[in-house]
């Protein structure tokens, strides 16, 4: 074999990386027809008696969960679990209604959580998930069909509940969230012009972007320079040093946890002071864990304020506690609610048929939870008060 | 001024993967594809070490190399040794090495899970120079001296040594060489034993320069490896370094004058340009040998 062969080796399967790396990411059905009436499993022994509080159902609820449990998302996937189960165990000691919460793994792969959720809506009433936005366009619409109610806990990309009229979410949407982040930032540091930094390969972290330059127009804050980056990228180096020229006032990030760290730590260490405004995917106790001091002075926006002094809230952190040994973040808590959410809404009609359990949800009303009072709006998305956070000797606490 | 040095930091790494492939790429004609999972089985080993090991970062290094030798002649003994004697043995090896790297991957993924590791924020002294007006930290300063060194000694030990002497002859010809009474099986595993180790140096140094260490990152560095390897010459050591720098700089630049969505068209294009002008590459021989 003489060396051009071996170039042409190289040079193809170089190729052949490039296009697996493009691979993907097509944007799946956008919603099935309604199912219609479809109410599957053993009909009778899902109605109980009573209503409310004295709600009795025969049988355990089947509920799902499609879960990332390994994979890119694994530490939300992690955090899901947790508050499920401990929900799960909570209501199990309340009694007259149990639920039968069954998790499966989709691996942070939108193809696996297809196949997760053609299992899931055989047997269960209700599934909730999955805990990427990205997995949750092409993994609805089966449930849509078979007429399972779907209740995502995380996802926070528009759209979401547009897939059909089985499709609720307890998730604050970024939409919600960052105009109240960026009002709040402004107001805070009076920001004046900011470098806008996201990664432009990625569904959620492309339409966090422009939640964010919306919401920095309305506040008349001024964008010197907006600069893009791949989800898979680690060295921000490059990238930072344009950002250090433009002299923000602060620096607008919408990436995930794992660009989040490196990102953060390099623009300390080139020496950019100002403040980070994160979305989402910044609001994960691992940014103080692994950047350390770099993470001071983080701006995130969050559905759930760790500190808050509510009763509900307590009580959930310090049962999170005793039974995990580690802080509950944002994930635990609302994946704790949503199957909260799903106990009000069967407790409702005191049925555990798929039906109701959808007209249950769709009448969530000023219920009490772990994040504020909560309310399920028309469009089948959650209400509640956002909270705004900074980054201050290493937690997070509320920016005022 | 402080692009141009994270160019060059950036650059550095590259040179300092794509030296280690070169070596086997180059010498042994072989394509050794498990290559990036020894990038990133030594970021992660190399945490370990630090983390668990509670051992000095200095230490750490050397160990993490020692280990990617390791790796090194079990990849050569299971991907490449048995497949030899095929007509078609550099494509086979091509392919057995790709199952290697994704057996590496699935063990490290088992061991270590699916999460982003880090090394602790202290491992590494976190003393940052001002040089005419752009930070500099000394880690940057340690890897870009560390691929200047390597890459020095190996031209050395390739052109220089006994060693160096009996590789060149194998590559040339291995029946040849084993009628001069070279033991050509030694020469090939010590070969790959040292370009898995510098393999494996360049992951533990990466993943402390970008501060996270991921399964996927050896393959997210392989493509430009390879390209760095195809410019530079094939089997030329300076010029892997002289093409890691190169692209390292063209998507520092790229990033600056033309926008960031455009660096990977840009520094890419800017390689495939010079391809075009320069067949061979930076440093390549215009002699193609027949082997």
């Amino acid at each position: 074999m003489n060396r051009s062969t071996v170039t042409a080796l190289a040079v193809s399967s170089a190729l052949a990386l490039a296009l697996t790396a493009c691979g993907g990411e097509d944007g799946g059905d956008a919603g099935g027809d309604a199912g219609g009436g479809a109410t599957g499993g053993e009909a009778g022994g899902l109605t109980g008696t009573g209503t409310g509080e004295d709600c009795t159902i025969e049988e355990p609820v089947p509920v799902g969960a499609a879960l990332s449990l390994t994979g890119a998302a694994a530490s939300y996937g992690e955090s899901q679990q947790k508050g499920l189960e401990l929900a799960a165990a909570e209501l199990a000691e309340v009694g007259g209604v149990t639920y039968d919460l069954v998790i499966e793994d989709d691996q942070t792969d939108p193809r696996q959580g297809i196949t997760v959720f053609e299992q899931l809506t055989e047997d269960s009433s209700v599934v909730i998930g999955p805990t990427l936005s990205n997995g949750a366009f092409q993994a609805q619409p089966i449930a849509q069909e078979a007429g399972v109610p779907v209740l995502a806990i995380s996802n926070t990309a528009a759209g979401i509940t547009a897939q059909g009229d089985y499709i609720f979410r307890v998730s604050l949407t970024e939409a919600q969230v960052i105009p109240q982040t960026v009002a709040k930032a402004t107001e805070a540091y009076g920001l004046e012009d900011v470098v806008v930094m996201y990664s432009n390969d990625d569904a959620f972290t492309e339409s966090g972007y422009e939640v964010f330059s919306s919401a920095l127009e309305e506040e008349g804050v001024t964008v010197s320079e907006t600069l893009t980056f791949s989800k898979a990228d680690t060295d921000f180096r490059a990238l930072l040093t344009e950002a250090k020229a433009a002299e923000p006032d602060a620096l607008v990030v919408s990436g995930l946890i794992e660009a989040a760290i490196p990102l953060v730590t390099q623009a300390r260490e080139l020496g950019i002071d100002v403040p980070i405004i994160g979305g989402n995917g910044f609001n994960n106790p691992k940014l103080m864990a692994d950047g350390g001091d770099a993470a001071e002075g983080v701006v995130v926006g969050a559905a759930w304020n760790s500190s808050s002094e509510g009763e509900l809230n307590t009580a959930f952190i310090e049962a999170f506690e005793a039974e995990h040994g580690a802080q509950p973040d944002q994930f635990a808590a609302q994946a704790y609610t949503g199957l909260k959410v799903i106990d009000a809404a069967v407790r409702a009609g005191c049925s555990g048929e798929r039906e109701d359990i959808k007209a249950g949800l769709a009448g969530i009303a000023d219920v009490d939870t772990v994040l504020g009072t909560l309310s399920i709006n028309a469009e089948r998305d959650a209400e509640h008060e956002a909270v705004v956070q900074v980054v201050e000797n290493g937690s997070f606490t509320v920016l005022d | 001024m402080q692009q141009l040095l994270n160019g060059v930091f950036l650059g550095s790494i590259y040179a300092l993967f794509a030296i280690g492939f070169t070596l086997v790429f180059g010498i042994l004609d072989r394509l050794n594809l498990a290559h990036p999972a020894v990038f990133a089985a030594a970021a992660f080993i190399g945490i370990e070490l630090v983390t668990l090991g509670g051992v000095s970062i200095w230490l750490a290094i050397p160990l993490v190399a020692g280990i990617g030798a390791l790796l090194g002649l079990v990849i050569e003994r299971v991907a490449f040794r048995p497949l030899r004697g095929r007509p078609d043995a550099h494509f086979a090896g091509l392919i057995s090495s790709i199952g290697l790297a994704g057996m590496i991957i699935a063990l490290l993924l088992w061991r270590y899970g699916p999460d982003t590791r880090r090394f602790p924020a202290d491992a590494f002294p976190a003393t940052t120079f001002e040089v005419a007006g752009a930070r500099v930290t000394l880690l940057q300063v340690a890897i870009l001296a560390i691929s200047i060194l390597l890459m020095v000694g190996l031209t050395w030990l390739v052109a220089r040594t006994r060693l160096g002497r009996a590789m060149r002859a194998v590559a040339e010809n291995p029946r040849a060489a084993t009628v001069l009474g070279i033991d050509v099986d030694r020469v090939t595993a010590t070969t790959f034993a040292l370009s898995s180790a510098l393999g494996a140096v360049a992951g533990a140094l990466f993943a402390m320069n970008v501060n996270s260490a991921q399964l996927g990152m050896g393959a997210a560095i392989e493509l430009k490896g390879l390209a760095v390897i195809i410019v530079g010459g094939m089997g030329s050591l300076p010029g892997a370094l002289v093409g890691g720098l190169l692209l390292g700089l063209a998507e520092v630049f790229a990033v600056q004058y033309i926008g960031s969505s455009w660096r990977d068209l840009v520094a890419f294009g800017m390689l495939f340009l010079l391809l075009v002008v320069r067949p061979q590459g930076l440093f390549g021989s215009r002699r193609v040998r027949e082997v």
